[in-house]
């Protein structure tokens, strides 16, 4: 192991920082012409953000639950991924003056006379879906800093309790992730369409966030080692399983929508099949068509062979294209409640690849700032460095 | 306990040790994943080729350290399972949109939705049997069905808990004594020589036509469809649930034991008439009528629908639906004349009502079964087939 501490190029707080600001002036515009609009934009910014950290913070939890060894070169750079959590709770606060402008069901007048929404109004009432959000920001914030703190301490003097300890903190995070996850994806994206059923939506949601967090990790991971800030040693095999998951859970991904699909295609129930239905009238057809093809059949036939994931060129193409395939997903997802009938993107929604780039990269570089690119130290560190297949 | 009977079994059945055919391979155990990189490298460096590895779970850096070529596994995967996509594919199109059509839920006979789980269930399942289906191929070189690594110390220690590698006798390079010795150089725990099995001599030498395997193939199919039988037709086996057939009440054509008369069915109060069924009390041909009765019923949409709904179901099975005579019955029962003819046309409401009352000829009375404003409906409509079939050019608008 021959890893030295470099520091990240400042560059990337500066174009991250006019990006940023680039982002933020263009919701800021569309704040004050489309308000409405502008809060959509926002729930799409904030839930990709949670997709890559909540969904990063899952990836370390995973390696220490499952004792992977192929994973522990990388395991640094999700953990750094995930450092964007606290900044989601700060970044919640701006949502809740948007409750009126995007959920349907905070309009107690219309509660009132609408039986669907009465009888789920026990769930979704403003108070408890604040109770909620902060149940969620705060045992992500909980766990993400109890293992990362765990995990930097071992890298002063590479003690295995610390190890020890992480595996104890993410057999909790596992149920814990996948409840707060649940509800997330219920509160923040199921809820626009207050009248819709389905309970297969969180799994649908979880599958995403995966792929986001793996496609980030995979993405970063290449660029840092092309860099030269990881250790030489890292060689092109360990990045097989990166692409292997990727591609697995792409797959999975499109098993839990297609589920969803058939469910409600078979049995053709109005309460149901509303919501399909908005996502095939009119050029939404093309979005949903896109994001077949995009999401899944794309991906699966290059991603499928096993040279595929060795190719780092290739996973270097194919990350940042299932982060783009991720946030389609999700403009799928939250979209069709504001724009019935036809899809559209006008300058309000360029705030989102502008604010999110930029925020990760300042996020990711000051984060890194303080604590190694891999973890040192750790046990398993030696084993994962000379990953052969 | 079950442990020990299985080795029983194995002892008595399968113990096949000491062989006496030829040599087919040397092979050495390590305890270590360490030992068996460390030995695989040694093996494909000293250039074996006839040589292979076998570990109770995948050992990572071992392609590397066999030097194995990329293999080719993964198309013959891909193409199997695209075939088994293809096959499903056509299989549900030809079942539900050819052969058997059929509605499911108001849904299209044939439809991609819900073909969709059958064709990626095929893909799993013949990409899956073609895998383990060449391996059986390769490694026992069909239509062998062993190999002679079977049943030996080596193999079930390489299935439980220690790592071993074998180079085969017809390498180029095998020397007994050379392979052993590196064997014993590189730290193995146990390094033995395993032979082939010998086969019943005189015999023919393919153990798929032995008289044990096939009989104990026989015996087994027999034995598992024996068990099935039983288990699914005997020990599992419920009665059709037919709570709502048997009830008590009066089927027809059955005697009742309740009335005195013998009767199920009762007859009508003396004096009383069922609504809608008002009695008629012409006989004869229909000229015969004494007073022509006009009809009732007033020509409106309704009473045209309800016309057109009664005629297509009493009366258009024999006299087609535009009442020309053509039956739908195909000779099965004798083909009435038409109702368009002069004379029809000609005859009363009343007449028309007589008819379809009392019934003409073969023509059956419908008094039971049509009520009396149904029958009136029918003539309404009956009136406008024979306007709309016999239209004169007339009718046509700018002539």
């Amino acid at each position: 192991m021959d890893y030295i501490k470099k520091q990240l190029p400042d560059s990337l707080t500066k174009t991250g920082g006019i990006l940023l600001g680039f982002g933020v002036i263009i919701m800021g515009l569309a704040f004050i012409f489309t308000p409405q609009r502008a809060f959509f934009d926002y729930l799409w910014v904030y839930l990709f953000l949670v997709s890559i950290a909540v969904g990063s913070l899952a990836l370390v939890a995973l390696e220490y639950l499952v004792g992977a060894t192929w994973s522990t070169p990388f395991r640094r750079v999700s953990e750094i991924m995930a450092s964007m959590i606290p900044v989601l709770i700060l970044l919640a606060i701006p949502l809740f003056f948007g409750l009126h402008d995007l959920f349907h069901w905070t309009h107690t007048e219309v509660v009132e006379t609408d039986a669907i929404l009465k009888a789920k109004s026990p769930y979704l009432n403003v108070e408890f879906f604040a109770i909620r959000t902060a149940f969620c920001l705060f045992l992500w914030f909980l766990f993400y800093w109890l293992i990362t703190k765990n995990s930097e301490k071992q890298d002063i003097d590479g003690d295995v309790k610390y190890t020890k300890r992480n595996i104890t903190l993410s057999t909790i995070f596992a149920p814990v992730f996948i409840i707060t996850i649940t509800i997330a994806a219920i509160d923040w994206a199921m809820s626009l369409e207050p009248h819709w059923f389905s309970t297969i939506f969180g799994v649908y949601y979880f599958a995403g966030t995966i792929i986001a967090a793996l496609a980030a990790t995979t993405f970063a991971s290449i660029k840092l080692k092309e860099g030269g800030y990881m250790d030489s040693h890292l060689g092109n095999d360990s990045f097989y399983s990166l692409g292997t998951l990727m591609f697995g859970f792409n797959v999975f991904w499109a098993y839990i929508a297609f589920s969803q699909f058939i469910l409600i295609w078979y049995a053709d129930l109005p309460e149901e099949t509303f919501w399909l239905i908005h996502r095939w009238e009119g050029s939404w057809k093309y979005v949903s068509l896109a994001l077949l093809f995009f999401h899944f059949i794309m991906p699966f036939l290059i991603l499928i062979g096993r040279n595929a994931k060795t190719n780092l060129g290739l996973l270097k193409f194919m990350a940042p294209w299932m982060l783009v395939a991720h946030a389609l997903d999700l403009y799928w997802l939250i979209f069709p409640t504001l724009f019935k009938g036809s899809a559209a993107f006008g300058w309000q929604e360029l705030s989102f690849p502008f604010i999110v780039i930029g925020l990760t990269m300042i996020v990711f570089k000051m984060s890194a700032n303080k604590k190694n690119i891999m973890a040192v130290k750790d046990p398993k560190m030696e084993a994962g460095l000379h990953f052969h297949l | 306990m079950i442990g020990n009977i299985l080795k029983k079994f194995d002892d008595k059945f399968l113990k096949t040790e000491p062989r006496t055919g030829k040599l087919y391979a040397v092979s050495a155990l390590f305890d270590t994943p360490d030992q068996i990189i460390h030995a695989a490298e040694k093996v494909s460096g000293a250039g074996y080729k006839k040589f292979d590895v076998l570990t109770p779970y995948p050992v990572h850096g071992m392609d590397g350290a066999m030097k194995l070529k990329p293999t080719g596994i993964g198309w013959v995967a891909m193409v199997a399972g695209m075939s088994g996509t293809t096959l499903a594919f056509l299989m549900i199109w030809w079942m539900v949109g050819v052969n058997y059509p059929n509605i499911f839920g108001g849904k299209p006979y044939f439809n991609l939705t819900a073909s969709i789980p059958i064709m990626f269930e095929l893909t799993v399942l013949i990409s899956a049997l073609t895998l383990v289906g060449s391996l059986i191929a390769i490694y026992m070189k069909l239509p062998f069905n062993a190999n002679p690594l079977m049943d030996t110390e080596f193999v079930r220690r390489v299935t439980s808990d220690k790592f071993g590698i074998y180079i085969a006798a017809d390498d180029p390079k095998f020397k007994l004594e050379e392979v052993r010795a590196m064997f014993e150089e590189l730290g193995s725990s146990a390094v033995s020589n395993i032979h082939e099995a010998e086969y019943d001599k005189g015999k023919t030498n393919n153990p798929l036509t032995d008289k044990k395997f096939v009989g104990a193939l026989v015996g087994t199919a027999a034995a598992t469809a024996m068990i099935s039988y039983f288990v699914l037709n005997v020990l599992l086996f419920l009665p059709p649930f037919d709570w709502m057939h048997r009830q008590p009440k009066v089927l027809p054509q059955t005697e009742s034991k309740f009335f005195k008369d013998g009767w199920s069915m009762r007859k009508p109060v003396e004096g009383t008439v069922a609504r809608g069924f008002m009695p008629y009390e012409f006989k004869g041909m229909p000229d015969s009528m004494v007073v022509a009765t006009p009809n009732p019923l007033p020509v409106t949409q309704k009473v045209l629908d309800l016309g057109k709904k009664r005629f297509d179901t009493y009366c258009s099975p024999c006299h087609g639906f535009y009442g020309k005579g053509d039956s739908r019955m195909r000779g099965q029962f004798p083909v009435p004349p038409t109702l368009h003819s002069q004379k029809v046309t000609n005859w009363k409401d009343a007449n028309i009502y007589h008819v379809i009352t009392n019934g003409q000829n073969t023509m059956p009375s419908y008094q039971s079964s049509i009520s009396r404003d149904d029958r009136w409906a029918i003539i309404h409509y009956l009136r406008v087939l024979q306007r709309s079939q016999n239209a004169p050019d007339s009718d046509v608008e700018g002539k």
